[in-house]
């Protein structure tokens, strides 16, 4: 037993050769984050606490596919979206196609407590955000010179226009890796478990590069991109389409409820046996303090911590012992 | 292609959760479309189309008649609009699209198809939604078109009753009073009178006779709901699944069917709990529903078809290939 907390900037095809000053802020943001995640915990603060202020922290960051840095959609803006579960209750908030919303995850979680709904989306949750008071900003704010980019390199490369008359391949892998080595799909999260087995999932995302306006993916989906219940928190990444069908997040949590299976291998088992190669990642705590962080694509930025002072993070298969 | 040893199956729903006092003409009209729309499938399934071709067809005929909440007859949002959303999924490979925020399309469920078939992605909402269909051309019209008188005096008595409450297991005593249609009818579901709660969305589960499964489902979604609000009928894994085993779609309470992944749990605990579909329906709505209300039609690749709802009543239909057929509403 003990708390756990196990958060994730983003799985895909992530270069080996990537350079240190597209790295190390990453790596830097990643043990910030991992140790706000870890000293809330230390004050007792609720796990859906820890996961709403570690991802808010990861969304304003903007190394990172979510809020301030998310990737553009076609045409050249953000819409984010982010999903919020508490494995307690189940109760569980979600957001679409926010423009200009500075935290998408707590937009997501006044939807679940302060709405008999579960989701809101578009110009509706735009509208309650103003409502409820939530910070918002212009939306140029959460654009930055690397996704335009990002954007640039992905229309260049993707020559093939898309056409709509025939029927198109969803599983074929669509990264194209860029000169400087970063992923194109990717998301955050975060999921933490108290001394009490109280467990939480939160998720974040801007979606897809070059996505079409109006594309929603897993990680707003409970079940797909995010879920928690009293036995796991789980929170994926990767191509949305493909952790959509897969049901991720619920899987690993129905493996271990009816088949038995420990957490790390439920979590292995979808990702190793129910989504193609190089599409998915994901992080899950279980109520007894385990961690896990499997991922089936080149790489996945991560980092844990538990209780009895062990932490690590990784990008690639290797990991590092991190001393907090 | 192995042939499906049990043949093919069709269930259709008009949604879970039914007003008791329901005028008898009115549950007359369900009846009959229900027959109607199953006829329709059954018709397909004799000349050989795939499941998800079928359910594609049955939900497009629930759509267009306005008895049901989906399409044209789709309950309002607080503004008066209609938001209509819908999923579909194949069986085979598992694939899958959806839409939500609908306001001019005239059949959800072929853009959630367009979606799943000539788009890179599995769900399109909103603005993008609307996009997307007229670059596929599909049909569009007003918003007018699906805004139905009785919905319109639906949406006022909603608004009196106003019992979109935050809590809403407790019901409030003074609120309902002052509604003369809802004393008779102390059902409450999310948070309305049964009277006025619209909980009519529509599905169809086909298995063909090549044992493929497919599910599909469309609704306008909650009565009074806030513009921008998404049910369950377009979340994968909540209103609607298919997978090799088995095609599902719910209805009722979507808080509660979201929270509970209630379609992707009847073919989670067929698959890891080797459930048969009968079993693996009561086990669900019996489990996994809390204080929730809903209810479910589904099929498995064997022919099997099995429906199960806590709530008063379903609107249902289903048929097999050995010439069993049943329409119902009540236990």
């Amino acid at each position: 037993m003990g708390w756990a907390i196990a958060l994730h900037g983003g799985a895909g095809d992530i270069a080996p050769e990537i350079p240190p000053e597209r790295r190390q802020p990453r790596e830097a943001a990643l043990r910030h984050c991992l140790q706000i995640g870890v000293d809330a915990l230390k004050a007792q603060k609720s796990p859906l606490d820890v996961v709403e202020l570690v991802v808010r922290e990861l969304e304003n960051n903007p190394h990172f596919n979510a809020g301030k840095g998310s990737v553009l959609t076609t045409e050249g803006t953000v819409e984010m979206e982010a999903c919020i579960m508490d494995g307690k209750t189940k109760k569980c908030g979600a957001v679409s196609g926010l423009t200009t919303v500075v935290n998408a995850i707590s937009l997501a979680r006044v939807v679940m407590e302060k709405t008999p709904h579960i989701y809101l989306a578009f110009d509706g949750a735009e509208k309650f955000a103003r409502e409820q008071g939530l910070e918002t900003v212009d939306p140029s704010h959460f654009i930055t010179p690397a996704n335009i980019e990002r954007l640039k390199q992905f229309k260049e490369a993707n020559r093939v226009q898309i056409d709509y008359a025939q029927p198109v391949e969803k599983d074929v892998k669509k990264e194209i890796p860029t000169g400087d080595g970063d992923s194109q799909i990717g998301t955050v999260g975060c999921v933490a478990v108290d001394n009490d087995g109280n467990l939480a999932a939160a998720t974040s995302t801007g979606g897809f590069v070059n996505k079409m306006v109006g594309r929603i993916g897993d990680t707003p989906i409970i079940g797909a991109g995010t879920y928690a219940n009293n036995l796991c928190a789980v929170s994926a990444t990767g191509r949305g389409e493909a952790v959509m069908r897969g049901t991720v997040a619920r899987d690993v949590a129905a493996l271990m409820e009816f088949k038995g299976l420990s957490l790390k291998d439920a979590a292995a088992c979808v990702v190793e046996e129910r989504v193609p190669r190089d599409n998915v990642g994901l992080v899950a705590v279980s109520a007894k303090g385990e961690v896990t962080m499997p991922f089936n694509t080149t790489g996945m930025y991560r980092a844990s911590a538990t209780e009895d002072g062990y932490a690590e993070f990784g990008i690639w298969p290797s990991v590092e012992n991190w001393v907090l | 292609m192995e042939r499906n040893m049990g043949g093919w199956a069709i269930a259709v729903h008009g949604g879970a959760g039914v007003d008791p006092n329901l005028p008898q003409q009115r549950q007359e009209e369900a009846k009959q479309l229900l027959t109607r729309c199953l006829n329709l499938g059954i018709d397909a399934l004799r000349s050989n189309l795939s499941a998800v071709d079928v359910v594609e067809l049955v939900v497009r005929e629930l759509e267009t008649d306005p008895v049901f909440n989906s399409g044209r007859g789709s309950a309002l949002t607080a503004k008066g609009t209609v938001e209509m959303e819908s999923s579909i999924m194949d069986g085979l490979g598992r694939r899958c699209g959806a839409v939500s925020g609908l306001t001019t399309v005239k059949n959800p469920v072929s853009l959630a198809r367009l979606v799943m078939e000539r788009s890179p992605h599995s769900y399109l909402a909103f603005a993008g939604a609307e996009d997307f269909a007229r670059q596929q051309g599909v049909e569009v019209v007003d918003n007018e078109y699906f805004i139905t008188e009785e919905n319109v005096g639906m949406l006022k008595l909603a608004k009196e009753a106003n019992t979109i409450m935050f809590d809403y297991r407790i019901p409030e005593a003074g609120g309902l009073e002052t509604c003369s249609a809802v004393v008779e009818s102390p059902i409450l579901m999310n948070g309305l009178p049964i009277s006025v709660y619209a909980p009519e969305t529509v599905g169809c589960v086909v298995v063909d006779s090549q044992g493929r499964c497919a599910a599909a489902t469309s609704t306008g979604g909650l009565m009074n709901k806030m513009s921008g609000r998404i049910g369950d009928s377009p979340l994968i894994g909540a209103g609607t699944y298919a997978c090799n085993l088995c095609g599902v779609s719910c209805t009722g309470e979507g808080e509660a069917i979201i929270r509970g992944t209630l379609a992707r749990e009847v073919a989670a605990v067929m698959e890891y709990k080797e459930l048969g579909l009968q079993e693996a329906v009561n086990f669900v709505i019996r489990e996994r529903l809390d204080e929730g209300k809903a209810g479910l039609i589904a099929v498995s690749n064997k022919g099997e078809v099995a429906w199960g709802f806590n709530t008063t009543g379903m609107f249902r239909g289903c048929a097999t290939e050995d010439g069993f057929m049943e329409v119902g509403i009540w236990d």
